[in-house]
């Protein structure tokens, strides 16, 4: 089912360009010394490719590493293993000013908390303008009209600017830290669950905003968060991660209408949906690795069952599903 | 619609047949903070059924965790309750005092937080937490107490539970503090039990097993529930009925199907709206423009009128009163009124109610 949107459309029957490339990428933390020393394997060796205009979802439950994912590509921690290319430029590598101003030109990011990452000490206009400061904008007639025309994109107005993010709501900071975000026309946004902190209908309001956003400017979007309907409502593709492995990549429609991993299917069987008619003869499917797989045997990888659907299998269980098919 | 009309007190009965254990009456309550006196629950009543589970939805600061606190009596220091009574066993709650609150508290009403972290004792192990509500409520012998925390444990799903239960908090995972925290909740054998948002610090798949076991236990003890959540489709998976507050106020109560198939108030109709559909096609969320109002200076006439694209005249000078739809089924709002103009619910809702029908 495409968007009724004669841009999608258009987009689908093009040739897509690949703008980011994430290659088995791997974020591991450790903690204490010799004996005592834990490793913690946030993010696996995980590979998947976004493309241009398009919004890939990431989703996944607490602790399976997806922000840590997010962070690792803007560099905000340098990565255990793996290479990851902004359109076919490594952004991997040594880290060095050239680079870092490379990524931060081109990838911004939107947070989660709306109260914590906007300074308390700034007003509205320095905290949106700051980017631009950063990238040499001086004219401040030119800053100041950038600011107001992005306010208006956010659907907040001039007199905002002067105020301090105390005096708004959590959905009003989420559209201040979105200015903030696209005022120095990135390519890409990562947006590390940026609604769920706000209430339903606040959130429909930053879903709509991020929606028009991603048409009028053709944003390319990284959508991180734990809420499937939302995602699945946001993507145009979606990675489902566990445990720091992405174990399913699909659009959108095929990862709800034919789920082929058992934690993907387990994860869609949770979600309560609002009808009761519905709610009341549902079957939960719960998800268990230790019973679900055997991998003593056959270590589990990345099949593409169909055009575009990736599912982490090992080999048995990869005949197993073409034959049933 | 039939039996349209006009009722007279600004409260919801609902006509069934069973008893109600619970009863609150035209409840307001307010806290007194810097920025003056904030109006957090407005003149609100409902009852609760033996055996049924009423769900309260609203938004930040509608009021709903406020209204069940005062049922527990745990109101802060600088809230009073201004006017209404809580009925509960022949006893009207409000008046009630602290040594007299002792004996419902925690044993003929449990009550379960949301946050299972700062609901336990972290110094204490886990085993005890159950066992002091057993010596404390029961007065129950120490030996008979471990063996019933036990039980309790394995009931409410804890593996090994001889072996837990000599374990402390942080040994537990977010959804299995949520078990203890139930586990104590019920070991007093209450009648009626309040859940204010239980699941939602979890993830989805541990809170739709936590979910489960509520209503296995509901079920197994005959319980009477009071589920406080924001989630739609959590209420539409606990509550028989549901209540809809906004700005301290109940907006619409009904039966989860009045609610769900046939809502009335513009309100719902935007919660409703604003939630993606997993069924559905990408069309665009309702959103509601605004924010909710100010509690300190709560608005003249229906406090949704200044977000709602129905409003009339008449919502920005009288607050609408309850209308009746059904027999279980009630709205506040003017558009209900014999001579208000007709208004249809948005086409995107009436798309999503049509395709819930189709699929069940």
């Amino acid at each position: 089912m495409e968007m009724p949107d004669n841009k999608s459309t258009a987009e689908v029957s093009h040739p897509r360009r690949q703008l980011l490339e994430v290659d088995d990428l791997a974020m591991h933390f450790s903690s204490g010394w010799g004996q005592r020393k834990i490793v913690v394997k946030a993010v696996d060796g995980i590979s998947f490719v976004i493309n241009e205009a398009e919004t890939f979802g990431l989703v996944g439950e607490s602790g399976c590493g997806k922000t840590t994912c997010g962070r690792a590509i803007v560099r905000l921690y340098d990565p255990t293993a793996g290479r990851v290319s902004f359109m076919g430029r490594e952004i991997s590598g040594p880290m060095n000013g050239e680079l870092r101003s490379y990524i931060t030109d081109n990838i911004a990011m939107v947070f989660q908390d709306p109260v914590e990452s906007l300074n308390p000490r700034m007003t509205v206009e320095e905290i949106i303008s700051e980017g631009l400061r950063v990238r040499g904008f001086t004219n401040k007639e030119e800053v100041r009209t950038k600011v107001l025309d992005m306010l208006d994109k956010v659907g907040l107005n001039e007199e905002h600017a002067t105020r301090y993010p105390h005096e708004f709501s959590g959905g009003q900071r989420q559209r201040i830290g979105i200015a903030r975000a696209i005022v120095v026309q990135p390519k890409l946004i990562i947006a590390d669950e940026p609604v769920s902190a706000l209430d339903v209908s606040i959130q429909a309001q930053v879903i709509n905003l991020l929606n028009d956003l991603k048409r009028d400017m053709g944003l390319t979007i990284m959508f991180i968060a734990h809420d499937l309907s939302v995602v699945k409502y946001f993507s145009d593709r979606i990675g489902v991660m566990y445990y720091g492995k992405l174990v399913e990549i699909a659009r959108s429609e095929d990862l709800y209408l034919n789920p082929v991993h058992p934690y993907t299917r387990s994860l869609l069987s949770a979600i309560p949906r609002p009808n009761p008619l519905s709610e009341r003869a549902r079957v939960r499917y719960a998800y268990d690795p230790n019973r679900d797989h055997d991998y003593s045997n056959h270590r589990p990888q990345m099949w593409e069952l169909e055009k575009d659907h990736f599912v982490l299998l090992s080999e048995p269980e990869y005949q197993r599903y073409i034959s049933a098919r | 619609m039939v039996g349209r009309e006009l009722i007279s007190l600004d409260y919801a009965k609902v006509a069934l047949e069973s008893e109600a254990v619970l009863e609150v009456k035209n409840l307001s309550l307010s806290f007194r903070t810097h920025g003056g006196i904030v109006q957090a629950v407005r003149h609100i009543s409902f009852d609760l059924q033996k055996g049924e589970t009423l769900a309260i939805v609203g938004e930040s600061g509608s009021g709903k965790s406020v209204t069940t606190k005062a049922i527990m009596g745990i109101l802060p220091g600088n809230a009073s309750i201004d006017t209404g009574e809580i009925l509960y066993g022949g006893l009207n709650l409000v008046q009630l005092k602290e040594a007299e609150y002792h004996k419902i508290r925690g044993k003929r009403i449990g009550l379960i937080f949301q946050d299972p972290l700062s609901a336990l004792n972290p110094l204490m192990r886990i085993g005890d937490q159950i066992t002091e509500v057993l010596y404390l409520a029961l007065k129950m012998p120490s030996r008979q107490a471990k063996e019933r925390a036990l039980e309790l444990m394995t009931a409410v799903g804890i593996p090994d539970a001889e072996q837990r239960f000599y374990q402390y908090p942080f040994q537990f995972s977010g959804g299995m503090r949520q078990r203890i925290v139930i586990a104590i909740a019920i070991a007093s054998d209450p009648e009626i039990l309040i859940c204010d948002e239980p699941t939602t610090a979890l993830d989805v798949t541990v809170q739709a097993r936590i979910l489960e076991l509520i209503n296995n236990i509901k079920r197994e003890r005959n319980l009477s529930v009071i589920f406080i959540t924001h989630d739609l489709g959590v209420v539409a998976n606990m509550a028989d009925r549901v209540a809809v507050m906004y700005a301290g106020k109940i907006v619409e109560i009904g039966t989860s199907e009045d609610i769900f198939l046939t809502p009335e108030h513009p309100y719902t109709w935007a919660l409703l709206g604003s939630i993606p559909d997993l069924d559905s096609p990408k069309e665009r969320l309702l959103s509601i423009p605004g924010t909710p109002p100010n509690m300190i200076y709560p608005p003249v006439g229906d406090a949704f009128a200044l977000r709602n694209p129905y409003a009339m005249k008449i919502d920005a000078v009288a607050e609408p009163p309850m209308f009746q739809v059904s027999p279980t089924h009630y709205a506040a709002t003017w558009r209900l009124h014999p001579k208000a103009p007709p208004t249809q619910m948005p086409e995107v809702l009436q798309a999503r109610i049509s395709r819930m029908k189709a699929g069940a």
